[in-house]
């Protein structure tokens, strides 16, 4: 695994340009540029609406719920090029809504939540179920509101696995590739990311200029792997504690 | 009582717009001109090659990670040795790494001017790099789900069998492997969805030859950017099928609560 990713690094310095031109190279800033606040947006979107699917699987009873549970994993079992493809009929021209977000900034986004919807909600579901009611309903007998008590006593309990979550689903963002490359278009500058940048690079005979920009995006990825596992063993030393 | 609809409401109305209602739209646009058509799409040569190319990929790469996943997680759980922290990180990066990024590592290894570029057979462009690449990206879900079962169980009962004389096959065949079964089997589940389902990496190192090196989800692009969009959607639904009877595998085999 480590050799083929070393030829990565080592390409990225082999170029007729140096490494840093290649990376500050106007498409290739606006690319990476695109990729981190789309990702960016992607996350906190998930983090708001992943924790609250997650409590109404938790938390909710209604009919058909445990159909609801397994669909979640739907996107992690879909090709992506699939999720694209599905999501190009739908929101695309033709689409049955007249909504076509199709080639812009906004079909990156959507596609991006399609790919990155189970993480938080698989990391915060599992805290969710084992955490004890009492504490909420001694702070409910104590006269706190509903939002109160989500604010104060059950967020500060899921906030680590949120955030692992949404570091998960923003390393996921991304690399993103199959999913992106149909329905945005591509449109240098405008709604080219990271990844297909690099596909151009390699598809137009640059592999230098592609390993320059794949190591900016390889540290990332490490940097936010990193991250998670820093964030995990501080939950479980916590866990200790308690 | 209103918030609890109105929060069961904004759920299921997000996961329908972003979930169930693009995949029901393909299944509509697959079988807009007929089932027939559809099944025509789906069983030209191109295609069929196509799925036998991804079956043969699955086929290498699935059983190559069970093997490996199950002797990485033994080898991080049991055993200690320096570096242990960073093969635990670098078991985990193809989760968070560009598929693109994957596939141009090959490339660069094995392509034109690679370090290993002089192998006396075709390796890029071809079905080694194609199969490599799977195994790459599909690599860590055994571990991940392996590792947990077996800081679990413990050592315990592996103890109890070499005192008994068991062999360390033995103890692992008949002591460990029980154990972890349904976590390999999860594990497996996870690894062939993705092993059939990548794109982006096996995109770069295949060179996307049609009717030789074509997966089923390079066919669906190709197909998709030559116009044929029923071909196209008809073998994303192919695709999509796999993806539902992978979920229900996955809400077999997952591990319960408490077990």
């Amino acid at each position: 695994m480590l050799v083929p990713l070393a030829a990565v690094v080592w390409k990225s310095t082999q170029g007729e340009q140096s490494f840093w031109d290649a990376v500050t190279e106007p498409q290739a800033v606006s690319a990476l540029k695109l990729t981190f606040f789309a990702s960016v947006a992607v996350a906190l979107v998930n983090a708001v609406m992943g924790t609250l699917i997650a409590w109404v699987l938790v938390r909710d009873r209604f009919r058909g719920q445990s159909f609801v549970n397994a669909l979640i994993d739907l996107p992690f079992a879909l090709p992506t090029i699939v999720a694209g493809l599905t999501l190009l009929a739908l929101y695309g021209p033709n689409g049955p809504f007249g909504v076509d977000v199709a080639f812009s900034r906004a079909a990156i986004v959507l596609a991006l939540l399609f790919v990155t919807l189970p993480f938080v909600i698989r990391t915060v579901q599992p805290v969710l179920l084992e955490l004890d009611r009492e504490m909420e309903e001694a702070a409910a007998s104590l006269g706190a509101g509903a939002i109160q008590i989500f604010r104060r006593v059950v967020f500060p309990n899921l906030f680590p696995a949120v955030l692992s979550g949404v570091a998960l689903a923003f390393a996921r963002a991304i690399g993103e590739f199959g999913s992106v490359v149909l329905i945005s278009g591509n449109l240098p500058f405008k709604t080219e990311v990271a990844s297909v940048y690099i596909f151009g690079r390699i598809e137009s005979g640059d592999p230098a200029g592609a390993a320059a920009v794949s190591v900016v995006l390889l540290a990332v990825s490490f940097a936010t792997l990193l991250a998670i596992g820093g964030l995990r063993r501080r939950v479980t030393r916590h866990d200790r504690a308690a | 009582m209103l918030r609890r609809y109105g929060l069961r409401f904004t759920a299921l109305g997000y996961l329908t717009l972003l979930l169930v209602l693009p995949v029901a739209m393909v299944f509509r646009r697959a079988f807009e001109d007929g089932v027939g058509a559809a099944w025509d799409a789906v069983t030209t040569p191109e295609a069929k090659h196509a799925f036998l190319i991804t079956i043969v990929i699955a086929l290498i790469a699935v059983p190559a990670n069970t093997i490996f996943g199950i002797a990485c997680a033994i080898a991080i759980v049991r055993h200690r040795f320096p570096g242990k922290g960073i093969v635990n990180a670098i078991v985990d990066l193809p989760l968070a790494l560009s598929p693109v990024v994957v596939g141009l590592a090959f490339l660069l290894l094995f392509g034109t001017g690679g370090w290993f570029a002089d192998l006396p057979f075709d390796v890029i462009f071809a079905l080694p790099a194609m199969v490599l690449a799977t195994i790459f990206v599909s690599l860590p879900f055994v571990v991940r789900e392996v590792v947990p079962v077996l800081r679990e169980i413990g050592t315990e009962q592996e103890q109890a069998a070499s005192t008994l004389g068991a062999s360390s096959w033995q103890t692992f065949r008949r002591v460990t492997l029980p154990a972890i079964r349904w976590a390999v089997a999860y594990g497996v589940v996870l690894t062939t969805a993705r092993a059939l389902g990548e794109f982006g990496a096996v995109s770069v190192v295949s060179g996307r030859i049609v009717g030789k090196t074509d997966t089923l989800t390079l066919h669906v692009e190709e197909r998709f950017q030559s116009f044929d969009y029923v071909g196209a959607y008809a073998a994303s639904v192919v695709l999509a099928l796999l993806a539902i009877a992978t979920l229900v595998a996955m809400s077999v085999f997952k591990p319960k609560e408490g077990r």
